[in-house]
Parts: structure tokens; sequence; C-alpha cells
């Protein structure tokens, strides 16, 4: 009787937990988004009008018949993108954060106790480095991890073999909480895969199967205008990627059928977002002939891309590759996009980023903040794209699986300041943004869990 | 377990402040609400439903009805209850926040509160936190209902409560109890001895139950997407995206 009370209350605490902090607080915050949101709305219809294309259109039989045969191969075109644009940028997305006003915090000129001098003015609460180390216990001193207690110098009788064993285990019990805990100290390379799917509960059953071949079938009969900018992406990014390259038909394969998938709709309910609206052609103004557009209501940015293409190197089976990034989109990465007060979600992760690096340092801040180097500017795009491309992929993946582990984005805030804090001794020979920004530019060479650890719980407060 | 508005005056914020209220620089701490009930009687208060704006603590304090000879006099409910855990940063700031009176109400009853939305709203229906909490006092024959706020953080320019509803027990509703053969078997028709390998009846009508709940709230929440497909009878021609 208890047992299925608890679960009952565990299941309605989780999805009060999910709803809580995913509102837009007070009329300007609202304001401020509501406009962003109609930005994004004229550019896409500006490009519609300016390029004469329709936002979608049926494709005809011939065309269909084209796409169906070269469909695993459709990195090999070239078509005209020249003109197509993003319709935003992170840095764009920066400029509506910084400028988000809470009309009842008292902003006044004289300096008080909580002045914000970085550039989120919204008085939202963070974890400090205390709170976080709790949070993050798992990745302490004491604790194996794969990403410190592997390399090649540590014998694997001390730690790596035994984490294997414990990961095979926990895959043959099919036990999802346990693998959500297990992650947290992270995944070996051969079970990653099989992990992620059990957290986010991926089993690819024949009607999973059948549901991507039904958007695979929409992609064929319909073309939208979100096609050319996930095209457009993908070749500005993924594509001049070293690591990512090999996988644009992948990317295309999973992005494209993404934009027609209804289902994502859901995740609307707990984003402060809300889907763009049209109507079919004709009809404008009658409730029945209203539709998202496009059907998945997420309209790609720059760099979208970036949140798929490391999923590539783990799931080569389309149907699951696809199913994976969605759950984990609808999870976490659209967070990383819309404006909430949820602790993962974008403007706590860059209040919590400007916090650590003002409190633990605080030379280093003031520094830059004085050259004209707001810290936040240059982090900003790791955060939004979830290190995605700033970090090499063996790395990106024991992040990742942290963020599975811990459900929360907020690792990725404490890595940015972690960052910051090893390249501090060049920072603070620098004299301008770019100057900043350069010595910033390359993470490639950077061991993510390293940093993490002295970051937390070995730098001398 | 149905509830009724109880219609309600309420009076103007009063602040409490130290001293001349005029020519003192800082914003007052404290903030008093009177809420009186001219058209009813003493009733028995079930619910009160608001909306925080930025108020860290709240304190009920009831005016009840004793008898005819004794004057009423005023009974503290709720001491210090917290609504913002950190009163310098946002979280809780904006909550709609249900205080409910805890009658001995068993833990399924609480599953069923928490997801209960707050219908009327204008922003549609609202995920509303709900804090079952104890009131020091017995909530029968009030009179009149006062509200002490309290923010003692110096970073908001102003704190109060919004939408203030207040509920009493409304009359049983035979249609929200479940059909009688559901929870109370027909005596003559028990099993007379109980199968191998099947589950207890008793155990198994509770998870109904639950079951009951759960479906019940999922249909009071309409979605109007229809299920994958995202055209109109096959056709998607679009124009242009809507501002609206």
């Amino acid at each position: 009787m208890l047992q299925e009370e608890s679960d009952l209350s565990l299941v309605i605490a989780q999805i009060v937990q999910k709803l809580k902090g995913s509102h837009l607080y007070a009329q300007l915050e609202r304001q401020a988004w509501g406009s962003w949101e109609k930005r994004i709305l004229k550019s896409l219809n500006s490009m519609c009008t300016e390029l004469s294309i329709p936002l979608a259109r049926k494709r005809p039989v011939g065309e269909q018949k084209e796409l169906l045969n070269k469909w695993n191969e459709m990195g090999t075109d070239e078509p005209d993108l020249s003109l197509f644009r993003p319709v935003y940028a992170p840095k764009d997305f920066l400029e509506v954060l910084i400028n988000l006003r809470n009309p009842n915090y008292e902003n006044g000129d004289s300096l008080s106790f909580r002045t914000h001098l970085g550039l989120i003015q919204v008085p939202l609460k963070v974890k400090d480095i205390p709170e976080l180390k709790e949070f993050f216990v798992e990745l302490g001193l004491t604790t194996g991890q794969l990403g410190i207690d592997d390399s090649t110098q540590v014998p694997p009788e001390l730690f790596e073999n035994e984490h294997v064993r414990i990961g095979q285990k926990v895959l043959a019990e099919q036990d999802s909480a346990a693998a959500q805990q297990y992650v947290r100290q992270g995944s070996p390379t051969a079970l990653r895969a099989e992990l992620w799917a059990l957290i986010l509960n991926i089993s690819s059953q024949p009607e999973d199967i059948l549901y991507y071949e039904q958007l695979k079938t929409n992609v064929i009969q319909h073309d939208l205008l979100v096609d050319s900018l996930i095209y457009k992406d993908v070749k500005l990014t993924a594509s001049n990627d070293d690591y990512y390259f090999v996988f644009e038909d992948y990317l295309y394969q999973v992005l494209l059928c993404f934009s027609r998938d209804t289902s994502v709709l859901g995740h609307f309910a707990y984003n402060s977002a809300s889907p763009p609206k049209s109507y079919i052609r004709g009809k404008l103004g009658l409730e029945e002939y209203a539709v998202f557009y496009p059907p998945n209501g997420v309209i790609p940015f720059h760099g979208f891309s970036m949140y798929v293409a490391p999923l590539c190197f783990l799931y080569h089976e389309p149907s699951k590759l696809y199913q994976i990034f969605r759950e984990m989109y609808v999870r976490f990465f659209f967070r990383l996009h819309s404006i909430s007060s949820h602790p993962s979600g974008i403007v706590s992760l860059c209040l919590l980023f400007e916090t650590l690096l003002q409190t633990y340092l605080p030379q280093l801040f003031y520094h830059l903040r004085e050259i004209g180097a707001q810290p936040l500017r240059i982090s900003f795009k790791w955060m939004v794209r979830a290190f995605s491309g700033y970090l090499a992929t063996d790395q990106l993946l024991l992040l990742w699986d942290r963020i599975l582990g811990y459900n929360s984005l907020e690792i990725l805030a404490v890595l940015a300041a972690a960052v910051f804090a090893f390249r501090a001794v060049n920072l603070m020979e620098v004299t301008s943004l770019a100057a900043a920004e350069a010595v910033l530019a390359d993470l490639s060479t950077l061991k993510v869990m390293p940093l993490l650890q002295i970051f937390l719980f070995a730098t001398v407060t | 377990m149905s509830r009724v508005s109880v219609p309600c005056h309420v009076k103007s914020t009063v602040a409490l402040q130290v001293g001349d209220m005029r020519t003192s620089q800082g914003r007052p701490g404290v903030l008093v609400i009177d809420v009186t009930f001219p058209s009813v009687g003493p009733f028995e208060l079930q619910e009160i439903v608001f909306k925080n704006y930025y108020t860290a603590f709240l304190s009920i304090r009831v005016r009840q009805h004793t008898s005819m000879y004794t004057p009423a006099k005023w009974v503290t409910c709720l001491r210090d209850y917290c609504l913002m855990p950190d009163p310098h940063s946002e979280e809780g700031a904006q909550e709609y926040v249900s205080l409910f009176k805890h009658q001995g109400l068993g833990r399924q009853h609480l599953g069923s509160l928490l997801v209960r939305r707050l219908l009327g709203s204008e922003l549609g229906p609202r995920w509303v936190l709900v804090c079952v909490c104890q009131m020091l006092c017995d909530m029968a024959r009030v009179l009149e209902l006062r509200l002490i706020l309290r923010q003692p953080s110096p970073l908001w320019l102003s704190f109060t409560v919004e939408e203030l509803q207040i509920y009493q027990q409304g009359p049983k509703s035979p249609s929200m109890t479940f059909p009688k053969w559901l929870s109370h078997p027909v005596p003559c028709e028990q099993p007379v001895p109980l199968l191998e390998g099947l589950p207890d009846p008793s155990r198994v009508s509770s998870e109904v139950q639950q079951m009951w709940a759960l479906t019940e709230m999922i249909r009071a929440s309409h979605t109007s997407t229809r299920i994958g497909r995202f055209d109109v009878d096959g056709c998607y021609d679009l124009n242009l995206l809507s501002y609206t």
C-alpha cells in the first residue's frame, strides 16, 4: 500500500519539479521574451518574402522519388544556400538575456550587497561552491572517475576494471535509476550507448522504428523552409568540424525528421516558449486551418546541429539515434535556448557562471570587466552548445555522462568557470576582449574531469 | 471534494512601520491585509488560494465567532510560513499557493491535491504549489481574516499577495465518488479461498482508485495537438508565420 502511494507521490513530485520554475516571471520579462520570439518570426517571414520561397510546400512526385533515392547521402547535395541566413545566433540571444529586468527589483545606481557586476541582472537563486560540492559529491577527490582514474599511468585494477564490471551488471539488470547513478562516475566507452539508452528510457520497439519511418515519409512529402536552414547550419558547423564531418548524412536524417515530429510539441507544456503558428494558404484566421510551423515548433538556430553530432559516435542506427536525440532535446537541450527560471535554464547557468567567477576569482573577474571583456560574452557560446564542438569528443561525452547522471545542466556553468580558472594566469595579462577570446579560443586539449575536480574540490577558497 | 468560493472583501494593505512614514528612508517590511466577509455569516474555512508577489513570510490570524456572549477573538492560525526560501532571490516569489486545512487527510488525497489546477485564472490553467500545512487552530466559524506579510529583503520595491480567494467546504457531489461496486464488493460475492497467485482484492481496488485519479488528471488536461499529423487533410501549404 505504502509503496504505491510513494510511487505516485514520486511521479507527481517529479511533475511538479519539472513545472516549477518553468514560468516566466513578471510582465516585462514576458514582454522581452515575446518581442524576441516576434523578432525570430519576422526574420523567418522576411526570408520567405525576399527569397520568394514558401514556408512549406508539397514536393512534386518526381522530386519525392529523387529525395528517397539519395536519402542516405544528402550531404552530397550542394544546393545554393548563399541567400539563406541563420535565424539567430547565440550572441543575439545573449543580448536578450542581458536586457532581462525585473521591474520589482531595486536596480539603483548605488552599489548594494547584491549588485550584479556581471551581465545577468535577474536575481535567481544559484548554488555556491559548498552546495555544488554536495550536489556533485561523486566527483570528489576520493571517488574514482572515468576521465581521471582510467588514464594510462593508473593501473586498471585500482578502479577501471571494477567500474566496468559494475556497468555490465547495471546493464544486465536493466536498472535505469542505477544507470543514472553509475554514469556520475563516467561511463566506459563500450557501454555508453546502452547506458544512455537505459537512462533515457529508449528501447527500440518496432513502433518506434515505424514512427521514424513515418517521419521520413513526411520529409519526403513536404519541403520546409526550415530544411534549408538545417542544411545551412550543418554545412557551416558540423561539416567544418574535424570530428563530425563524417556524420553529415546522419545529421540531415535526424534533423529533418525532428522538424516534422509533433510529439516534440509536448515539451512546450513545461517550456515558457510557444511554438510559432501559421495558417494554411488562403485560410488565414480560420482556427481549423491553424498549424504549427515547423511541425515540432522548434526553429533551429546557428549551431543547433551540434546537439546531434556527438551522439553520432554512439548510435549508428538512424531511428535509435533519432530517439536518443529527441529525448535529450526535450529533457535538456531546449533549456539552453529558452528563457525560464529553472535551475538548469540558460539564465540560471549564466548567473551561476558569473557568480562562481566573481566569488572565487574576483581579481580575474574585475580585470576582465575593466578591459571590457565580460566573461559571459566568451563562455556563453560554450554553454548554449553544451560545449559541443569546443571540447574533444571523448571529453565531451564524459561531460554529457554527468549531465545525464545528475539530470542537470549546471555542470556546464561549473566547467566554464573551471576553464577560466585554469587559464587565469594568461587572462590576467590580456588587455582587450579579442585577446581574451584568443586565450580561450582552443579548448580541444582540455581534460574536463580534472578541471572540474580541481575547481570544486581542490581550490583554496 | 468540492469547494465553494466565499465572496470576500479584501481591504487595502496597511504598512506597519516604526516612526514617521513620510520621512523615513526605508521601505516597510511588514504589510497587513484584512479580509472581511460582509455577506456571509461565520463559516468553516477550508482553503485559501492566492498568488504570491515577493512576500517572504506569511502569518494568518483569524477572528472566530465563539458564542453569543463572549466577544470574537483573534487566533493565529499560521505563523511565519515561508513562501520564499531565500528572500533575496526569485525562488517562490510569484508562485500560486494554496493553503489547505489539514484535517486528517490520508496520503492518497495529497497526491490528488498536488495536481489540481487552479481554474479561472486569466492566464489559463496554472499549476499550483499546494501547501498542506498544519493550521494551528480550528477554522470553524470564521468571521474575519488578517494576513500579515513580511519581506525582510531591501532588494524588492514592493510585495503583496494577489488574487486572493477563500473557499469553504462544498456539498459532497455524488459524481465524484467511486461506483459502489468498485470499492465495496457485494459480500455474498466474496470468493471463499484466495486463489494462489492472485493479488488481494482490496489492494487491487486501492490501486485502481489511484489509476482512476491519474486518468482523471490526464483527461482534465486537454491537448489540442493531433497525434502525429501536422498537416490539415494532407495539405501543409503555408504562407507566412502568424504574429498573434
